[in-house]
């Protein structure tokens, strides 16, 4: 039911947008309101905290069908449920999180911020600076590719308090945006997913109070680390429904476009075809469906869904490319959604961790 | 590796990566943002004789006897720095290949000097909204009126369209018979009654224009039909013949470009406190990278060669497959680029992803790869059926 209501909304209010939001690289204030009214944006948030009170399977589905029609309003959703909130909810203290789940619930956008330039796949070394002072910290640094910056009211920073004790250095601390010292930088202008802001973030002697770190002291590192093995589960529902989206309008040219007299849904060639990626959606699909079930069912889920991610990433590029070509010279052309599900489809074996970084949490967990 | 090239081959290649590094690469960032034609990469080619490489001597042309090799090389050193960009001069190769090989002396003396000599741009006219694969499902029409052809239709998708001026357009002078009353036909610009339609907004190759060409009582001289009448679909195919190899070349340019900027990012981006060209799940990448563009090239240049040394022979087969081969490798070679890449892969700051969106035209243009599958398995059965050797042996 739930699954039927997030098809529907994405149809209805989602689809009309996508082509719009994609050409100018904004996404819509009005659909983002709508996104918080209609609770999408607290999906397992307890109603106590304003939120829906719902599961992380149920985050999954709409991930999967909003991403179906547009990948951009699939990653806004993500990143406030998947990461910001689940964030919340595990690490943050009963303040701090009567002070934000319900803000969060309502209508104020979160992002996190990992990221930097010199700190990609390898995410722990990074140097934004965080010093003690009384009863704050001064952070120091600029963050990379920020999902939802530009829109979002509330940050979770991942900063580091002295880089010489590594990766137990970091600490993640909950910044507004309206914080002396914190500015949102230069937004990117990017390949594909591009409703959906990735902005730099700058923080000039940004003054945090202690209240404010979530997670203990130099335990940053946990709360990225878990959060992101959950987050992975959210890009394969993302990809997912981008491999859907793709196939779904392949599906619905090839019975339409007649050559040689006929359909050419009635050629073996393009029927193979789209058979083997519907195939390799529906094994992407199980493979998402079953690390959500292990991760509400509390059992460990790991390398499932590192392996979710890896595998829906790989098949949502294949499967977008492979649809295109079903379109024939119409795919290459923006009159036509094939080329944009092509252009999202490459993020997803690139942001949270890329592929290489999936591969390697697979390796650890098969060879110990 | 030896390529086996000759010394003005050699030299060719030469200036052509020059012209590629010094004249295309600074701009082709620009070029792709804002969809304008490359006219002064034109220009240049022109001036350096490099729409000479594949006409004949007689036409002003220097070939020295391997045109088609020629203008692959030159397309794979121009795909280098700019797949879209390099499109000004295959484009030109492809209009003008039926009328070298469907042209009678009289035409090849009219129009060749002028595309050799790079005053003039040529185009190829084929597609139509409805006839896509579907090559034989033309509606163009070009109904004989006295000592003139009237065309009325609309073509789609014309690589140069709008900007080039000499168009080998393939249209029915008899309907009745179908693909067979089909004649190629040029059709200058400015010609009354000519005009240009929809420039199309485009994944890639954007510094390329792709326009719709429309004829409304076109009137064009009976002189203009090359070869005879109802040959038009016999031209379009053998120009396929030769012109797919280059499509190869433009697919293989385009993934050496990648791969060359993807080895030098392995080799300086540093993450774990050392290059990850130094891990071996990367090192792996780029080595089956760089494996698949050796094939895809050895394919290219046999079957280029094969087109310049045997002339008799259909080289369709070969044709199909270096088009086909490479594209499909310029492809999965651009995607992986980006993935060395990582973030910075994906942002428009870096020249990486458009080289991916530059590729996938490759997998679509002069017959979507599927077409290549179809004919390539076509001619392997048939030959099978009629006991000849599937392919012609390659000398």
């Amino acid at each position: 039911m739930f699954q039927a209501a997030a098809r529907e909304f994405a149809e209805k209010e989602v689809a009309p947008h996508t082509e719009h939001m994609d050409r100018e690289g904004v996404f819509n204030h009005e659909l983002l309101d709508k996104f918080f009214e209609q609770g999408f944006m607290a999906i397992e948030v307890p109603e106590a905290y304003g939120g829906s009170g719902g599961s992380f399977f149920m985050s999954i589905l709409a991930i999967e069908e909003f991403s179906r029609v547009d990948a951009s309003a699939g990653v806004v959703v993500d990143v406030q449920n998947t990461l910001v909130n689940n964030a919340l909810q595990r690490w943050g203290t009963e303040a701090q999180k009567q002070a934000h789940l319900p803000r969060l619930a309502r209508n104020v956008l979160g992002a996190y911020a990992l990221s930097e330039a010199n700190s990609g796949s390898d995410a722990f070394a990074l140097e934004t600076r965080a010093r003690e002072d009384g009863d704050g910290y001064v952070l120091n640094g600029r963050k990379l590719w920020i999902t939802n910056a530009k829109e979002a009211g509330l940050f979770i920073v991942f900063a580091t308090i002295n880089r010489e004790l590594g990766y137990k250095g970091i600490t993640a601390f909950l910044i507004e945006r309206d914080t002396p010292g914190f500015s949102v930088g230069k937004k990117e202008d990017k390949l594909g997913i591009r409703a959906s802001s990735t902005c730099e973030l700058i923080l000039e002697d940004c003054r945090v109070p202690k209240a404010d770190v979530l997670g203990e002291v130099g335990k940053g590192y946990k709360v990225a680390i878990e959060t992101l093995n959950e987050g992975r589960i959210g890009i394969g529902a993302q990809m997912v429904g981008v491999a859907r989206g793709a196939l779904d309008h392949a599906v619905a040219y090839a019975r339409d476009r007649k050559q040689f007299g006929k359909p050419i849904a009635e050629f073996q060639g393009i029927q193979f075809q789209l058979a083997r990626l519907a195939t390799e959606v529906e094994a992407a699909r199980l493979m998402t469906y079953n690390a959500a079930r292990l991760k509400d069912a509390k059992l460990p889920f790991l390398k499932e869904a590192a392996m979710a991610k890896y595998f829906c990433s790989m098949v949502a590029e294949r499967v977008a490319s492979e649809c295109l070509e079903v379109y024939g010279g119409y795919g290459f052309t923006k009159d036509y959604p094939a080329e944009k599900y092509l252009r999202d489809a490459k993020i997803g074996k690139i942001y949270e961790g890329t592929s290489f970084m999936q591969l390697q949490t697979i390796a650890k967990m098969i060879l110990g | 590796m030896d390529y086996g090239f000759t010394e003005y081959q050699t030299a060719l290649r030469d200036l052509a990566r020059e012209i590629a590094e010094k004249e295309i690469r600074p701009v082709a960032a620009e070029y792709d943002r804002e969809g304008k034609f490359p006219w002064p990469v034109v220009k240049v080619l022109a001036e350096t004789d490099l729409f000479r490489v594949f006409i004949d001597e007689k036409y002003g042309g220097i070939t020295e006897g391997s045109p088609i090799f020629n203008m692959c090389i030159v397309t794979e050193e121009l795909s280098k720095a700019c797949g879209g960009i390099a499109l000004s001069f295959a484009g030109t190769a492809l209009g003008a290949i039926p009328i070298l090989l469907s042209g009678s002396e009289e035409q090849k003396q009219r129009w060749l000097p002028d595309v050799a000599a790079g005053k003039r741009l040529a185009a190829f006219a084929l597609t139509e909204p409805q006839a896509g694969s579907d090559a034989g499902a033309v509606r163009t029409t070009a109904l004989r009126d006295g000592d003139h052809y009237v065309l009325n239709g609309a073509k789609q998708w014309i690589t140069n369209g709008g900007e080039a001026e000499i168009y080998s357009v393939i249209a029915l002078t008899n309907p009745a018979k179908g693909p067979r009353g089909a004649s190629c036909i040029v059709v200058e610009k400015g010609t009354p009654g000519f005009t240009f339609g929809k420039k199309e907004d485009k994944l890639g190759i954007r510094a390329s224009a792709t326009r719709e060409l429309i004829f409304q009582d076109c009137r064009v001289p009976v002189e203009n039909c090359l070869g005879r009448e109802g040959t038009g679909f016999i031209t379009a195919m053998r120009t396929f013949d030769v012109s797919r190899p280059g499509v190869g070349a433009q697919a293989l340019g385009i993934a050496q470009g990648a791969f060359d900027l993807a080895l030098e990012y392995a080799c300086t981006r540093r993450q774990f406190d050392a290059p990850i060209g130094s891990f071996q799940g990367l090192r792996f990448m780029l080595a089956d990278m760089a494996m698949k563009i050796e094939a895809a090239r050895a394919l290219v240049y046999a079957t280029a060669r094969y087109i310049d040394t045997q002339p008799k022979e259909r080289p369709t087969v070969y044709a199909a497959m270096s088009k086909c081969f490479a594209a499909d490798v310029a492809m999965s070679v651009t995607v992986d680029a980006v993935q060395v890449f990582g973030g910075y892969g994906y942002m428009h700051d870096y020249p990486i992803e458009k080289y991916m969106r530059d590729a996938k035209i490759t997998q679509i243009y002069e017959g979507t790869n599927q077409i290549q599958r179809e004919e390539i398995s076509k001619a392997l059965i048939n030959a099978f059926h009629s006991r000849r050797p599937a392919v012609a042996r390659a000398a």
